[in-house]
């Protein structure tokens, strides 16, 4: 049986970009048919910018790779149009239990907020996930959408023309030239686009490495993620288990740093250490097997000229918070938009800048998250395990433990409160939760959600407050979108965008983040606010 | 800010320091360590006040600014 991640879903076939006799320019190129490239491609076929992506691979991501997909990502993915598919087949899970040793310390439970339309995290594999991925490409190409997935095009090398890129893409015809005016490199954590440009990335190794299986059977584990400090069957490491679609279950084992890894990667060697840990009577199969040795670090610039970096590119952290794809999905969120302004000349070159300042704060708190998580995980001295030992055996005993148990803080957006773009908060006493800089909370709304109403441009919120229908400043137009508490019973919109206020006027950002909020309509200070928010003052 | 206070305040101190090593009492080196990382935890939760933690770690490194 041929695996999903075995077929070729974009092969190579020839441009007419390969016979061009002068090389043929683009408006947007993409490096790196992921998650975060295929994100982005999507995003800007929706908004009408054609756009090119290159891979050198013609295939979904091998292995379950990144796994847990949070809220946010989701509704990204909603407006994208395709995370409905990716919802219906992940696996949400709520429960969690730690073990130390040979015990149980705690379990704990999520306890999602209700009054979202998506759930905290589900559980997919990467393969699918891109396969959506590509299904929603296909969509958009059938309704006539520019946008269009090269297999078979490897990039051999970049050129700053400055007012485009150059690139020489190889393919297994021979290579090519081929210019674009702007270039975002989605290429993954050893980034080649980053070595062609000689650009740093800097941070921290840690010196660990980590066993990652793919297991399939039919085992009655629960839909729960279980952690193991110390197992017995796993001396001095940890272990981790969680649920995938289609009875695939991914198991991680640390395994310390003087480890051989091809070795440590064979079947022989890594089936009895499965085995010690389901019990020998479990029947499973392997599907997949890697090794990873982490690292946390990041570009000192996600912009460079026209070329810009997203996701692992950009920025790499360790596994455990899920804050890898996660992350790359919000910079995509976050730039599309910028781009989309810029290349329509609504908004200043400038405005992309901010791309820089937004998700650099945002790569930096994952990298601060994700470091904090390993440094629990893995202790780097003996104070640190003799504390890291102590936490574990107190969180059996006394709840206020707990809270210091480690193991992954799973990704929440950030909020960008030091943005340029931001107006300073007008709402006296509006909830923390939607100040300027906050993406938007999901809330009930009508029949359906905040949400589905805020789509994917600039919009003027209002609840309980009146406004004009349509507010254009300089080419940027804001729709009302009008809401009013009573369209939730349940509170959870007053709660999360008028706290004590009757009313509250809201300016939301494409990528649903709030540029400014108001307790009432004031013309002039919207239109001050749309500004700001487009790097025009 | 509230200050940590660094005056004597515990009542019958010698009685509270025979508690503490007698608490220790019979222990291996490795199993007294262990208690104290317990220790400090739980007591750092009861107090609880960030800044009075902080003013407590200096303190205990003999650093400058530990009123």
């Amino acid at each position: 049986m041929n695996k999903i991640f075995e077929i070729p879903l974009y092969p190579y076939t020839r441009s007419p970009d390969q016979d061009a006799t002068t090389p043929v320019r683009h408006k947007v190129m993409i490096v790196g048919a992921g998650p975060v490239g295929l994100a982005a491609a999507i995003d800007l076929a929706q908004q009408g910018v054609p756009v090119v992506v290159l891979d050198d691979n013609d295939k979904v991501s091998f292995g379950s790779r990144a796994i847990c997909f949070a809220k946010r990502p989701l509704e990204i993915l909603d407006r994208l149009g395709c995370g409905q598919p990716m919802v219906d087949k992940g696996v949400v899970w709520n429960l969690g239990k730690v073990f130390f040793g040979d015990r149980k310390v705690y379990e704990f439970n999520l306890l999602p907020e209700e009054g979202h339309r998506r759930p905290a995290f589900i559980n997919l594999q990467q393969y699918y996930f891109e396969d959506y991925l590509v299904a929603r490409v296909r969509e958009l190409q059938e309704q006539g959408a520019e946008i269009e997935l090269r297999g078979g095009n490897k990039v051999l090398d970049v050129t700053d023309m400055g007012d485009r890129v150059q690139l020489n893409v190889q393919t297994p015809e021979g290579p090519y030239t081929v210019e674009t005016e702007w270039l975002i490199a989605c290429d993954g954590a050893g980034s080649p686009i980053r070595s062609m440009m000689g650009l740093d990335f800097v941070g921290r190794v840690f010196e660990d490495n980590f066993l990652i299986a793919d297991v399939i059977m039919d085992a009655d584990f629960p839909t729960e993620r279980w952690f193991w400090f110390d197992p017995p069957f796993n001396k001095g490491q940890s272990a981790l288990l969680h649920k995938q679609p289609d009875g695939v279950w991914r198991i991680d084992l640390q395994l310390g740093w003087d480890i051989d890894k091809e070795e440590e990667k064979k079947p022989e060697k890594v089936i009895p250490r499965l085995k010690q840990m389901l019990g020998d009577d479990v029947e499973f199969e392997l599907e997949w097997v890697s090794i990873y040795t982490f690292q946390c670090r990041r570009m000192e610039k996600f912009r460079h000229n026209r070329v810009i970096f997203a996701g692992d590119s950009a920025h790499q952290v360790s596994p455990f918070g899920a804050r890898g794809a996660n992350s790359g999905l919000q910079d995509t969120d976050n730039l599309i938009w910028k781009l989309k302004l810029v290349i329509d000349g609504q908004a200043p070159d400038r405005l992309l800048d901010s791309y820089d300042d937004e998700r650099i704060y945002g790569a930096d708190e994952n990298i601060l998250n994700s470091t904090r998580s390993t440094d629990f995980i893995t202790p780097k001295s003996e104070i640190s395990r003799l504390f890291r030992d102590a936490v574990l055996d107190l969180s059996e005993h006394h709840a206020f433990a707990r809270p210091l148990v480690n193991s992954g803080r799973l990704s929440v957006p950030c909020i960008y409160d030091e943005s340029p773009l931001n107006t300073p908060d007008a709402l006296p006493g509006g909830p923390a939760r939607t100040r300027p800089g906050a993406p938007c909370p999901d809330a009930p709304a009508g029949n359906g959600y905040v949400l589905d109403r805020l789509g994917g441009a600039f919009t003027v919120l209002t609840i309980d407050a009146e406004a004009p229908e349509q507010v254009a400043e300089n080419g940027i137009e804001a729709a009302r979108v009008a809401l009013s508490a009573a369209d939730d019973p349940s509170g959870a919109l007053a709660e999360r965008y008028l706290g004590d206020n009757p009313s509250a006027v809201y300016l939301i950002r494409p990528d649903q983040h709030v540029a400014a909020r108001w307790p009432a309509y004031d013309e002039t200070a919207v239109r001050a606010a749309i500004r700001r928010a487009t790097a025009k003052e | 800010m509230t200050a940590l206070d660094l005056r004597p305040n515990i009542t019958n101190p010698d009685d509270f320091y025979a508690e503490l090593l007698a608490a220790h009492e019979g222990l291996t080196k490795a199993e007294s360590d262990a208690l104290n990382a317990r220790l400090i935890l739980i007591m750092a939760n009861h107090i609880g006040d960030r800044d009075i933690l902080r003013q407590a770690l200096a303190a205990a490194r003999f650093e400058e600014d530990s009123r």
